[in-house]
């Protein structure tokens, strides 16, 4: 091929052309960007499904089931709360008859040492999806303040990364968490 | 450098473009492949819609953390995990193997779908 024939030429780097392959290699990365997943992909696109198999004939497609669901920009594209509340979806909460549905309505004030906003957690929102044991006690300690929290865990999917990140809306979206003004009367 | 280009714009093509999975799709091929089948694609947004994750985080036992279930097809076929519901009575029984493991072939197992951190993902 042409190009390994002029590659074993000597080699001749003038700065016009050494300026040409890097904006070469700057249009190729941006172009590459661009290839960045779009939401709802058909699943035969979506990389992960075998667009060979039969499947795909009998499978919904994310978008024909998501983009009915009130909007979000992070994550799946959808506000699961929202959805939730607004009865847009009404997912089923046991399989079991006696499975008791535990919830709880008690907000807890976290980061309270912290230099960013403080973290109001709502039990209210996590357990209209999740049960007290998805989180008490491996990943927290149910008594308010003994838990010590970190961000840096949390990035590594640990406490509350374990679904933020996943499956949760994404650790991008630090004002869903660090919500409540720090007040300027706190003193430590 | 820019004898280099060519290769590198070669190499650019043959990469594949990120996945567009949905966020927190999974993808388990822990024996799949091994035993012949294409990996199972376990999409949660699906799942989502329809049941609240205390179902299968709670009831049926699933642990919040993608590897840490060593689920065999006995198991589902016993009616454990996944086969509470894919009975032929709430959805597809397991004898319909291929809407399952329906994942391109030489997929790692792992949760995909752009998630914006690593973490959750770690097998």
């Amino acid at each position: 091929m042409s190009w390994s024939r002029r590659s074993a030429t000597p080699a001749s780097t003038s700065p016009a052309k050494a300026r040409a392959a890097r904006g070469a290699l700057a249009a190729l990365l941006v172009a590459f960007a661009a290839g960045a997943p779009a939401q709802w992909q058909p699943l035969a696109k979506d990389g992960i499904h075998d667009p060979a198999s039969p499947a795909l004939e009998v499978l919904q497609e994310p978008r024909e089931a998501l983009s009915r669901l009130p909007p979000d920009n992070a994550g799946n594209r959808v506000d699961w709360m929202r959805a939730l509340e607004e009865g847009a979806i009404a997912p089923r909460s046991t399989l079991y008859r006696d499975t008791e549905v535990r919830t709880l309505d008690t907000d807890i004030l976290l980061n309270l040492k912290g230099g960013t906003p403080l973290v109001r957690f709502p039990h209210r929102s996590h357990t209209q999806w999740l049960d007290c044991s998805s989180c008490h006690e491996q990943l927290f300690k149910s008594q308010a303040g003994a838990n010590r929290l970190s961000m840096l865990a949390i990035l590594q999917g640990e406490q509350c990364g374990v679904c933020h990140g996943a499956v949760a809306f994404p650790l991008t979206e630090c004002r869903r968490c660090h919500n409540t003004p720090r007040p300027a009367a706190v003193r430590y | 450098m820019w004898q280099l280009a060519p290769a590198l714009f070669i190499a650019a093509a043959a990469l594949p473009l990120p996945a567009g999975a949905e966020y927190a799709d999974v993808v388990i091929n822990r024996r799949a492949e091994r035993e012949g089948v294409r990996p199972v694609v376990f999409p949660h947004w699906f799942h989502r819609v329809r049941y609240q994750c205390r179902v299968c985080h709670h009831e049926l036992g699933f642990k919040m953390r993608a590897g840490a279930n060593d689920v065999l097809m006995a198991d589902i076929i016993d009616g454990k995990f996944c086969g509470m519901c894919h009975n032929n009575d709430i959805a597809w029984g397991p004898e319909r193997c291929e809407l399952c493991h329906s994942g391109k072939p030489g997929l790692k197992s792992r949760i995909y779908g752009g998630h914006e951190t690593l973490g959750p993902g770690r097998w």
